[in-house]
């Protein structure tokens, strides 16, 4: 676009994005401190002393339920959900480039399971189990309640990235005579790995946040966010806060973490 | 990756599909089969089996095989079911038009008023980061700020504003709507910011030089062009919306209620059969909604 003066248009309008931004973080930030809150504070402010006494109250065990167990397999989850969560989407993104029969069907299935409520999801899959005998657990039936919610989004993001992507990259390579899988090797997967790494981000980060479609499938343990949301009706200290600044630096890392890697792959890729 | 020259799905299809070969045929088959059975055991048998329990009989310790509609005209023919229905719609209207109006116009903000793309893809993924983190610890959030000693309170109470604390701010329905548009405004923005993008910006200096103000170039070039983002927006709102029931249980306090939430109340209950007959009318309410929206708009030409 040309360059102009910025009119009063565009002022107006930076305003209301600072106003939205700081209506996305302020909340946030807000039990980011009072998660410091002293021994003897309470929900709300003013501060009454700065410490870490909430933090050192979140590793005691009895305080707070199973705080690190319930980490442990909200990780772990996370982390099988996010390496099927990017094999899968890959393979039905390459599926989705020829027209096979059933595509269309296919593809709106992953549409409804975008859309299907999360509780009715929990439900149907805790009778469905129920009735078969199987034992719930969150490595079993929570873990696929959470790709039916992480799959649509993978599947959706390949179908972005295929729809963009010029064959005029492959068909050179095998011209050059590659083998096809030569040809996905060396050429496909290093210029979509950067939204793979996007895919696997989708996948472990809704995994780690879900709780309407583990209330019903998680079986004898709690996930991370079952354990919260225990905890935001019996609760009434900051240690809640100080778990909330806990979880919510991690998946702060995790998210810089994974930029970091598709800023690089991209630099790499510039370069090389 | 935007580089990459574009092609449409039609030409991509047809210079890929090798003529007459049966095994690349196979091969599609062999990669969209995980899909599939992954999709097809949690989620489609799920779905068909709370239809057949529906119809099933139960008491306090056990569901049984029948075939009875009662748990259909027990939940329909109950006055505070219908209201249950009519507060879920009214949350889903309302947190709809205040998401679809931020949305917009942070997306326009975006597309429009940033002018290079690095800065442009910095601001998109300071809205998006949020997003990806946990919404029980943002719903907590409002707490500190909303309760009756919170932040908005005393300062308001400290300015003289209010005399006392204003109790409804915190465990009401205006705290639902608004920890809801807290949590879904995003769903809106990414879609609506997608296709404001695409939007060749020719056709806004091509409406200038024709004498078109600012306004006429908003109404009548950029929202017609908008609205296949607004709807797969709306889609992903409205349908977070109706299903929810964390929302309304920790930020009203149990003082309203919603179709998910009556629910998971009967599933505490162990009256699955009630609660599946209550999912089956709530999900073809929410079908019926997408497929009005999915007439506006072809999703998959909008990928």
């Amino acid at each position: 676009m040309h360059r102009e003066k910025r009119s009063r248009e565009f002022y107006i309008l930076a305003v209301f994005f600072a106003l939205f931004v700081l209506f996305l973080y302020g909340p946030l930030s807000a039990i980011l401190i009072l998660s410091f809150q002293g021994p003897d504070g309470g929900l709300t402010f003013p501060l009454n002393g700065v410490s870490l006494h909430w933090f050192a109250n979140l590793f005691e065990k009895q305080a707070v339920g199973d705080f690190g167990g319930s980490f442990e397999r909200s990780l772990t989850l996370g982390l099988m959900v996010m390496v099927v969560n990017v094999v899968v989407s890959l393979l039905a993104g390459l599926a989705f480039r020829r027209k096979f029969f059933g595509a269309t069907p296919l593809f709106y299935l992953a549409i409804a399971s975008l859309v299907v409520p999360s509780i009715i999801i929990s439900l149907g899959i805790g009778v469905l189990f129920q009735q078969l005998g199987i034992e719930p657990s969150w490595y079993t039936s929570a873990f696929g309640a959470h790709l039916t919610w992480t799959l649509p989004f993978g599947v959706l993001i390949m179908f972005a990235v295929f729809n963009r992507f010029s064959p005029a990259y492959e068909e050179a390579a095998r011209d050059l005579g590659a083998t096809s899988w030569q040809t996905f090797r060396y050429v496909l997967l290093p210029m979509i790995a950067p939204s793979l790494i996007g895919v696997g981000l989708f996948g472990f980060t809704l995994s780690y946040d879900e709780f309407a479609r583990t209330l019903m499938t998680s079986g004898t343990y709690n996930t991370l966010p079952l354990e919260i949301y225990g905890m935001t009706t019996n609760v009434t200290t900051p240690v809640l806060y100080a778990l909330g600044t806990v979880t919510t630096l991690f998946s702060f890392l995790v998210i810089g973490g994974t930029l970091g890697a598709i800023v690089y792959l991209n630099r790499a890729r510039v370069r090389g | 990756m935007a580089a990459v020259a574009h092609t449409t799905v039609a030409e991509t299809r047809q210079r890929t599909r090798k003529p007459g070969s049966a095994l690349a045929a196979v091969a599609a088959y062999l990669q969209a089969l995980p899909l599939l059975l992954i999709l097809g055991f949690f989620l489609l048998i799920p779905v068909l089996m709370i239809v057949v329990v529906s119809f099933w009989d139960y008491d306090f310790a056990a569901m049984y095989p029948a075939f009875l509609t009662s748990n259909y005209t027990d939940t329909l023919g109950s006055w505070v079911t219908w209201k249950t229905y009519l507060n879920t719609l009214k949350f889903a209207v309302i947190v709809w038009a205040i998401t679809l109006f931020i949305g917009f116009w942070v997306a326009y903000f975006l597309a429009f008023h940033i002018r290079t793309t690095a800065m442009q893809m910095v601001l998109f993924l300071v809205c998006t980061v949020p997003f990806l983190t946990s919404n029980i610890i943002r719903m907590i959030s409002w707490i500190p700020v909303l309760g009756r000693n919170g932040l908005v309170n005393s300062a308001l109470v400290k300015l003289g504003i209010v005399p006392q604390p204003i109790e409804w701010l915190l465990y009401s329905e205006f705290a639902v709507v608004l920890a809801m548009v807290h949590l879904n405004t995003l769903f809106m923005v990414t879609p609506i910011f997608n296709t404001l993008m695409r939007i060749d910006k020719s056709l806004v200096e091509a409406a200038r030089d024709a004498g078109a103000s600012s306004w006429q170039i908003l109404t009548n070039v950029i929202i017609p062009l908008a609205k296949p983002g607004m709807a797969i927006g709306t889609i992903f709102v409205v349908t977070l919306v109706m299903a929810d029931f964390s929302t309304v249980q920790v930020m009203s306090g149990g003082q309203s209620a919603s179709v998910a939430l009556m629910m998971k109340n009967q599933m505490g209950l162990l009256q699955y059969p009630a609660a599946a007959a209550n999912a089956v009318v709530l999900l073809v309410l929410v079908l019926l909604m997408v497929a009005g929206i999915l007439r506006i708009v072809d999703i998959r030409k909008e990928l």
